[in-house]
């Protein structure tokens, strides 16, 4: 590097220099696209994979596998309906608790946390994420499904008053079901979306935050006004990676969730999802019913698609709404 | 500066290289590998580590399932399979395949009625299947109080469990279920997993017992072992013969014993609802699947080999674990089989 | 006048605040419950055993071999997902932001996201257990291998996700300022992009080493499991999770107490790998003003 300031650069070293740059550069290109590219064709080989292996059911049965809610192996009989049901509410549940929870625990741990109690909590709620889904399905079994039959009495007596969504909470109290799966989805997603916002609201440059504080905002206006508009994006990225952890989650979610197929509008009865009905029933399957459970593979790629194609579509005019004002 | 990055490369490539170099190492004597099903994983580990320390011959069994246990053998990727379900002749010939029982385990009603002591109740097949069925929704129904004189039944709603995993369990079950009742047989059928008409669906035995035990005025249905090992409370059974039985290593052989395996071809049989006057009408065997013609051959040999000395000297690790080793006729027609049919 | 909503707003700050410390409080106590719930069912078999006697000796073992081949696999799959997974979100955060190509590969990058683990195993049973076993005539199916690459395929999607986010957060004065220098844009994306957000991209690393060291299902039908010790990654092989995942299930009581002392073993493992890194790269910080 030194000998950059022994020989002053002439035309030539330049010219050699930036064309050996623009070499560089193109190959620099080359090596990451063929990484993005890789990524492509992992998704594309799984999804065709499972589309492959869930032919016989998917070209056998069509749009029928999407509105059957009768779940019959014996006779060889598959709908979705059930599994596509249980999945998008368990699902939404668990985004429902765990994007405030996380949010407020990332505005903790960059705003109001004192400095040396931030790295320690925050390594904490990662190991959240690092528990084995088995353990999570485990305590939930053994301790927080019996936990949540000693509440739901008394959310049936109270919330289950409620006009329009009293229903919701009815049932017996028996602990297990899509709730359930819920709360135990949330706490294994948290931690996934909380440290991406904890990381992205770290890069908020200071001199952003500082100037609303000189105006007289408060931690929270800071917050909701500077920051969150400043890493929308990324915020929104980690929701997805909690999303996707939520959509695919299967070990912990088919101890608490009961699997019935049999479809309710009570959030305390049991349910079934697409991943847990895989994980299930795949060991033990041959023929027809392993391509159904394969078929349910292939669709949870779709519903994941048409999840966040909406979510992609109301961000869209979220953003023109914005525009406007 | 650009350390972090470069560090993470170099340190992947040091990985990838280490582990290239350490592929030349390790040279074993005969390893040979099994899969498939669960129930008898805790029975062929235990014989595997006593039978390596005999011959170092290490035999690897996985539990993926019976149906992967299949899968595995016709791919090829194994050298036995173990099923918890026995496969036809046609299927054995076109895939160049032999079967035989390896061990015998039972399947137990599990309960948790307040007031009703473990062992006390006593349930038969038509009532059981109409439990499951949904027909009979309480405890206090006429069927279970002619069946139990004399023993107080609340008047609460029964929540039925059952298997939400795919297993050999709820095959046995549902196939004895399937035997004794006739509306059964048509509305449910027997599989590994079924449309159950009612109920919730635990995860393993585990998930089951967990249910039934958090959840009163539950009825579910475990493997024998894992009754006894857990302290789960079981009922009784009115079997074939009429008569009511204990689930314990005797009436599991009897049933054993008294199942008609002489006139099964390929030992294709199943032992529930056998006619013996002592056997328990919920016993089941998981059979073993090697090729007739194996790829490796000195592979093939240490199955069957170990599997001869599993009969002679695993008896003591099988009963240990709550399972019931094979009835030495049933071990006779075995060892023939396997000169019949494997050259062995 | 000024004085009420001024009120108002010092009252919902307040609010807020408060939230924000009990959202923390209500997830440190869910770690809490979790990790006691753990500890107290896998206190009992961690011992020395849990670390020296190999699987294959059940209730009388340990998880010698099943924590060798999960430090293999892992240290495997990281090292083929971490680095394309950086470069690939690099690519799509500095190269493809807002090209048709990037906007595609960052979509079905969060369908990868969700895809069910067995599924992935299985699409590598398909791809790599089957071939080879075809290839060398039965001698090489399951196999180590195989099993990190499915591990791989989980981990992927979360490091490409967080390094396209955490990439695009730098600000972009930073990225003008070294090139109007005249320095190629190889070495911005890698000596400033990459290093103004090295401690976001390693938290990426760490999560989706989080989420693959406890994954069981990708492992069934692509490294297989071993009761035995093997080192070769062509052999088939143990793992934590799968042991943790066959004792679950077995009737013995004992070995259910080995697969939470396994459970332990994996959080406490993950929690001495995050510290570690983050030890390492917290110097690196660099603020972005």
């Amino acid at each position: 590097m030194s000998s950059r300031f022994d020989n002053p650069p002439t035309v030539a070293t330049t010219d050699y220099r930036s064309r050996r740059d623009a070499r560089h550069d193109t190959w620099f290109r080359r090596l990451l696209k063929t990484c993005a590219l890789l990524v492509l064709a992992a998704l594309l080989g799984a999804a065709l994979a499972t589309f492959w292996g869930g032919r016989e059911v998917l070209f056998h049965d069509g749009f029928r596998f999407l509105t059957n809610d009768t779940w019959n192996p014996v006779a060889d009989d598959y709908g979705a309906l059930a599994p596509i049901y249980g999945t998008l509410v368990t699902s939404s549940i668990a985004l429902l608790l765990a994007v405030p929870v996380s949010f407020g625990i990332a505005l903790f741990l960059t705003e109001l946390a004192p400095h040396w109690l931030r790295a320690p909590v925050a390594t904490a709620i990662d190991l959240l994420a690092s528990i084995p889904s088995i353990i999570y399905g485990m305590w939930g079994l053994f301790v927080f499904v019996p936990f949540m039959a000693s509440i739901e009495p008394a959310l049936s007596a109270s919330l289950g008053r409620l006009p329009l969504v009293g229903g919701l909470f009815d049932g017996p109290p028996l602990g297990l079901g899509l709730l359930t799966s819920g709360i135990v989805l949330a706490v294994m997603i948290l931690p996934f979306i909380a440290a991406v916002m904890r990381e992205v609201f770290q890069t908020v440059p200071v001199r952003l935050k500082e100037s609303a504080y000189a105006l007289g905002s408060t931690t929270w206006e800071v917050m909701w006004h500077i920051v969150l508009p400043y890493t929308r994006s990324a915020v929104i990225g980690g929701v997805f990676l909690g999303l996707g952890r939520a959509l695919g989650e299967t070990m912990a979610v088919t101890f608490v969730l009961g699997n019935s197929y049999l479809i309710t509008g009570s959030l305390l009865m049991p349910g079934t999802s697409i991943s847990s009905s895989i994980a299930n029933e795949f060991n033990e399957a041959v023929g027809m019913h392993r391509s159904a459970l394969i078929a349910l593979g292939f669709l949870l790629f779709v519903v994941t698609f048409v999840v966040l194609l909406i979510a992609r579509l109301m961000l869209r005019q979220l953003a023109r709404r914005e525009g406007e004002r | 500066m650009l350390k972090s990055p470069r560090r993470t490369l170099r340190f992947g490539a040091l990985a990838v290289l280490v582990s290239l170099a350490l592929t030349g190492i390790s040279a074993q004597a005969t390893d040979v590998t099994g899969a498939g099903s669960s129930f008898v994983y805790p029975v062929i580990s235990k014989w595997s580590a006593s039978y390596a320390e005999k011959t170092g011959n290490r035999v690897n069994y996985q539990s993926i399932g019976s149906g992967g246990g299949i899968a595995q053998i016709k791919a090829g990727t194994v050298d036995f399979g173990a099923s918890d379900m026995p496969l036809d002749a046609a299927t054995l010939a076109k895939f160049g395949l032999g079967q035989f029982p390896d061990v015998i385990g039972g399947i137990v009603p599990a309960l948790n009625v307040p007031g009703v002591a473990p062992g006390q109740l006593v349930l038969d097949g038509p009532t059981l299947a109409n439990i499951f069925l949904g027909r009979i929704a309480k405890w206090n129904a006429p069927a279970i109080v002619a069946l139990n004189p004399g023993v107080k039944l609340p008047g609460t709603k029964i929540t039925v469990v059952h298997r939400s995993d795919g297993s050999g369990t709820s095959f046995n079950l549902t196939n004895y279920l399937t035997k004794v009742s006739p509306e059964w047989k048509a509305k449910v059928g027997e599989g590994t997993a079924v449309n159950w008409p009612v109920g919730i669906g635990g995860k393993g035995n585990e998930g089951v017992s967990a249910y039934v035990r958090q959840i009163p005025n539950a009825i579910g249905y475990v493997e024998y072992a894992y009754a006894v090992k857990n302290h789960i409370a079981y009922a009784r059974m009115k079997n074939a013969a009429g008569k009511v039985v204990e689930p314990k290593a005797a009436s599991f052989q009897a049933a054993a014993a008294t199942a008609d395996w002489a006139s099964a071809k390929n030992f294709d049989l199943l032992m529930t609802n056998a006619p013996g006057a002592e056997a328990w009408p919920i016993t089941a065997t998981s059979w073993v699947i090697v090729y007739k013609k194996p790829k490796n051959a000195a592979n093939s040999k240490v199955v069957l080999d170990f599997f001869k000395w599993a009969y002679e000297h695993g008896q003591p690790a099988a009963s240990a674990l709550d399972y019931v080793p094979l009835p030495p006729s049933l071990v006779g027609q075995i060892e023939s089989y396997w000169k019949a049919e494997l050259k062995q | 006048m000024t004085r009420t909503p001024y009120l108002r707003r010092r009252l919902t700050n307040l609010v807020a605040l408060g939230f924000a410390g009990l959202a923390t409080a209500l997830g440190l106590a869910f770690l809490g419950w979790i990790l006691w719930v753990t500890l107290s069912n896998g206190i009992s078999a961690f011992g020395p055993r849990l670390f020296t006697r190999i699987t294959a000796y059940a209730d009388q073992g340990g998880l010698a071999n099943a924590i060798v081949g999960s430090l293999i696999m892992d240290a495997l799959a990281l090292a083929v997902c971490a680095p394309i997974g950086v470069l690939a979100g690099t690519f799509l955060a500095e190269y493809a932001n807002r090209s048709r190509l990037g906007t595609t590969i960052r979509f079905l990058n969060d369908i990868l996201l969700s895809a069910p683990s067995i599924v992935l195993g299985l699409f590598v049973y398909v791809i790599v257990v089957l071939p080879m076993s075809r290839l060398t005539n039965g001698a090489v199916s399951f196999s180590g291998v195989a099993g990190a690459l499915a591990l791989a395929l989980i981990g992927l999607p979360v490091i490409v996700r967080t390094t396209d986010e955490m990439l695009k957060l730098v600000p972009s004065t930073l990225r003008e300022a070294a090139l109007s220098l005249g320095i190629p844009q190889w070495k911005v994306t890698v000596q400033i992009l990459m290093r103004a957000s090295t401690s976001g991209i390693v938290t990426g690393v760490l999560l989706a080493l989080a989420r693959l060291a406890g994954e069981t299902a990708p492992l069934l039908f692509t490294a297989f499991g071993n009761n035995y010790m093997v080192l070769n990654p062509l052999d088939k092989m143990a793992s934590v999770p799968v042991a943790i995942y066959q004792y679950t299930n077995d009737p013995d009581p004992a070995l259910h107490a080995i697969a939470w002392a396994g459970a332990l073993l994996i959080a406490l493992a993950v929690l001495a790998t995050s510290l570690v890194t983050r030890l390492l790269f917290s110097s690196h910080k660099v603020r972005h003003d």
